[in-house]
């Protein structure tokens, strides 16, 4: 090599042959490119997945909460019911109005109207109300670690237990612990998303749409003087509202008062107002306030005797 | 199946399991107090669902005149058992009382005679011996009878082994690995030939190869009687006395203490060929096939230094844990806090007016010098709790997961396979409550479980 090294052609015999092996290097690489590509290019056309691009549109202007309050397990399945024409924009409940009018612009369809619900607390028992048996001192500060512990201190064993897991778990803020210890849900806020149903120990709360007003406000299954033993505004299963309702409207199941909502149309405040309890209310929008903050003024105000006119 | 021992008998250690813990034992209280029968109470509430499954069905009406040790509620299903009432008296009312567990539950309330015999006067059970099999499992369930250990789970149902499954070892569990506890320690001691028949009962349709019987070495007197007992014993069964160390009792570990075996997650002791049952089981059962006497009373122990006169009793079933604590003398002035059960897995209470249940084996009333109460700081990492669980899981991590509510992934890290033993609280220097969140987050995990099952089908 030394030798053809030192003159001219030796050189040059040296470099064709290595650029020989330079360009079949190239030929063999463009080749499997060629081949791949080819492949990527049938495959592209073979498997194409055709995705609506509105899908990705309506995902961005729904909330991106995922809460699950359109029953779908987020905001993305959601808006492909929506592109499918299988859901009505109006199941979002977190979304406002004008949103909502978008999207069902951008599909060309109607918004729809989705009846509002919002969860209720099925007690009304909080620490002015119901009897406590003992002191928990545990340091899992959460209903769920005090239910765990006999079931909690109240003596009522289905109360609220009042240390707010349902507040913690909310999303929207929609629930805060009011000055009596329970947990009271702002209508404008709630969305109806579940969390606090499924958190809640104790299953106080339920998703009620919020034109069904006639509401009782206890899961006790005692019955009188031993039920508002353990707390004052618990349902005695007295059947004064049995009687004072529209006839069907309300059944005594196991000394507790139950609503038949398909009758809601014919249910009024007339089915509270002898409750000596106050365990069944009227709840016109936000529950657990004070007579005088209350949308319709229906407190519970007795009338003297005298004041009674015979009928 | 070739038996391994672990303990070594020439250099004088003990069986036993890997980690674990070693509370104060608080045994010397009541372990030589003679059991003593407790009067029969004005009235007695006997919840239906007093064992794990199915609540009984009720078969008497208010009203309606009952006798000791007669049927008052039919098993619900399969995992059911029957209950009957502990004394002559009437039904007063069949409604809702409070339950140990917290929630008020179905109950029927029993008016006691007060010229009530403390003999049975049912009639004679047959032989056990000339019965078949499927009518022997069909008697233990109507005879209500449930682990004594504490979480009652009915018996016919462990003994009825299934098809193309072998029970090769027995095993009676007498280890009581929990502190205070002495009622086993006592019918052992006492009970020792109730025991040794109800063996032979069981043996006759199990057929197991081995039969131990396995007691923690603080007990040499029950080790003693029983040792004496199974020598002239045609069984062949043995006593092995194991290290005391909790929890020694759990049916895994004493699996594992035993013959080695580890038995996998979510199996049974079956599956390793053992069927463990407690010491109060097996004399339940000699009670009922010789003396037609169903499960309607249980050996509790009353214990704690609150408690003015600490005893191991005979209660019958369903008696208010008030009158229990009362005829035990009352408490003192230092009570600080009552326990249905022991102190690491009972349940605190916050009311006297629930009654004893099949599964009670204590009611502790416990002063302020044996309650601490720590104030609870983060995790500083130390391990000890790694260190601690018997079944080789990692409390740390599952407590930081039920921190941040992270109940997916406690259910990745096995929080089902915990049973709730307490070590790791037993021993954490940072006073965190591990297993109270673990049962919070086993119960989301279950319901999470439970819901997912409804939605789809």
């Amino acid at each position: 090599m030394n030798k053809d090294w030192k003159n001219g052609s030796g050189v040059l015999n040296l470099l064709t042959e290595k650029m020989n092996e330079i360009v079949v290097a190239a030929i063999i690489l463009v080749g499997l490119g060629l081949i791949f590509a080819t492949i990527l290019a049938v495959a592209y056309r073979k498997l194409k997945v055709y995705e609506d691009p509105r899908i990705d549109q309506i995902e961005e202007l729904l909330p991106h909460a995922n809460c699950g309050a359109c029953g779908q397990p987020g905001c993305r399945a959601f808006a492909e019911k929506l592109v499918t024409k299988e859901m009505t924009p109006a199941k979002c409940t977190v979304s406002s109005s004008e949103q909502l009018e978008k999207i069902a612009a951008l599909l060309g369809v109607e918004a729809g109207s989705e009846e509002k619900r919002i969860a209720r607390l099925l007690c009304a028992g909080g620490k002015r109300e119901a009897q406590n048996l003992a002191d928990y001192q545990g340091h899992l500060k959460t209903c769920r670690g005090e239910a765990v512990v006999a079931g909690g201190i109240k003596a009522c064993s289905w109360g609220c237990l009042g240390l707010g897991d349902c507040m913690q778990v909310c999303d929207f803020d929609a629930i805060y612990m009011n000055e009596d210890g329970l947990p009271t849900v702002i209508p404008e806020l709630c969305v109806a998303c579940n969390d606090c149903v499924e958190v809640c120990p104790k299953n106080l709360f339920v998703l009620m749409p919020i034109d069904q007003k006639l509401i009782v406000q206890c899961r006790s299954l005692l019955e009188g003087d031993l039920a508002e033993s353990k707390c004052s505004v618990a349902c005695t299963a007295c059947g004064r509202c049995v009687v004072d309702g529209a006839p069907g409207l309300i059944e005594m199941k196991e000394n507790l008062a139950v609503i038949n909502y398909e009758l809601n149309e014919v249910a009024s405040p007339a089915a509270t107002r002898r409750c000596p309890t106050n365990a069944i209310t009227w709840v016109e929008w936000q529950q657990f306030q004070p007579p005088g903050k209350i949308h319709s003024p229906i407190g519970r105000v007795e009338k003297y005797r005298s004041e009674v006119k015979p009928v | 199946m070739k038996i391994k021992w672990p303990g070594n008998s020439i250099t004088g250690t003990l069986a036993s399991f890997k980690h674990g813990v070693h509370p104060n034992e608080s045994k010397e209280l009541t372990d030589h107090r003679q059991i003593e029968r407790m009067p029969f109470s004005d009235h007695f509430i006997l919840h239906l669902s007093q064992h794990t499954g199915v609540p009984s069905i009720p078969v008497v009406k208010e009203g309606q005149k009952v006798r000791r040790g007669e049927l008052i509620a039919k098993p619900g299903g399969f995992v059911s058992v029957g209950l009957h009432t502990p004394v002559d008296g009437t039904v007063t009312a069949i409604d809702l009382f409070d339950h140990p567990k917290g929630q008020m539950s179905p109950a029927i309330k029993i008016k006691t005679d007060p010229f009530s015999p403390q003999i049975s006067r049912q009639p004679p059970v047959p032989s056990p011996e000339q019965l078949p099999l499927n009518t022997f499992i069909e008697l233990v369930q109507r005879a209500g009878i449930v682990g004594m250990g504490g979480a009652a789970f009915p018996s016919h149902v462990k003994f009825s082994v299934p098809e193309g499954k072998e029970c090769k070892v027995m095993m009676l569990n007498g280890c009581e690995c929990e502190p205070y506890l002495t009622c086993d320690h006592r019918v052992m001691v006492e009970y020792s030939q109730e025991l040794l028949d109800g063996t032979s009962i069981l043996q006759h349709f199990i057929g197991a190869e081995a039969i131990y019987i396995a007691i923690e070495a603080n007990k040499p007197d029950a080790i003693h009687i029983l040792d004496q007992a199974c020598q002239v014993s045609e069984l062949p069964i043995e006593v092995v006395p194991l290290k005391v160390k909790y929890p020694q009792g759990a049916e895994k570990m004493m699996i594992s203490a035993i013959l080695g075996d580890e038995i996998p997650a979510g199996k049974l002791p079956l599956d390793v060929g053992t069927m463990v049952s407690n010491v109060g089981t097996i004399v339940a059962l000699s009670q009922y096939f010789r003396k037609s006497l169903p499960l309607v009373e249980r050996v509790i122990t009353v214990s704690g230094t609150a408690v003015r006169r600490p005893s191991n009793l005979l209660v019958p079933i369903g008696t208010s844990m008030r009158e229990v604590v009362d005829y035990c003398g009352g408490l003192t002035d230092e009570l600080a806090r009552i326990l249905l059960g022991g102190p690491m897995m009972g349940v605190v209470q916050k009311s006297l007016e629930v009654p004893v249940l099949k599964g009670t084996s204590g009611i502790l009333a416990l002063s302020h010098d044996e309650v601490s109460d720590f104030d609870t700081y983060t995790c500083i990492r130390c391990g000890r709790c790694l260190d601690a669980c018997p079944l080789f899981l990692n409390p740390a991590r599952l407590g930081l997961l039920a921190r941040k509510s992270l109940w997916d992934e406690m259910e990745d890290n096995h929080v089902l396979d915990c049973f709730e033993c307490a070590a790791c609280s037993f021993v954490c220097p940072s006073g965190i409550p591990l297993v109270q969140s673990f049962r919070v987050g086993k119960a989301m995990v279950r319901e999470k479980k439970a819901r997912m099952a409804s939605e789809k089908g």
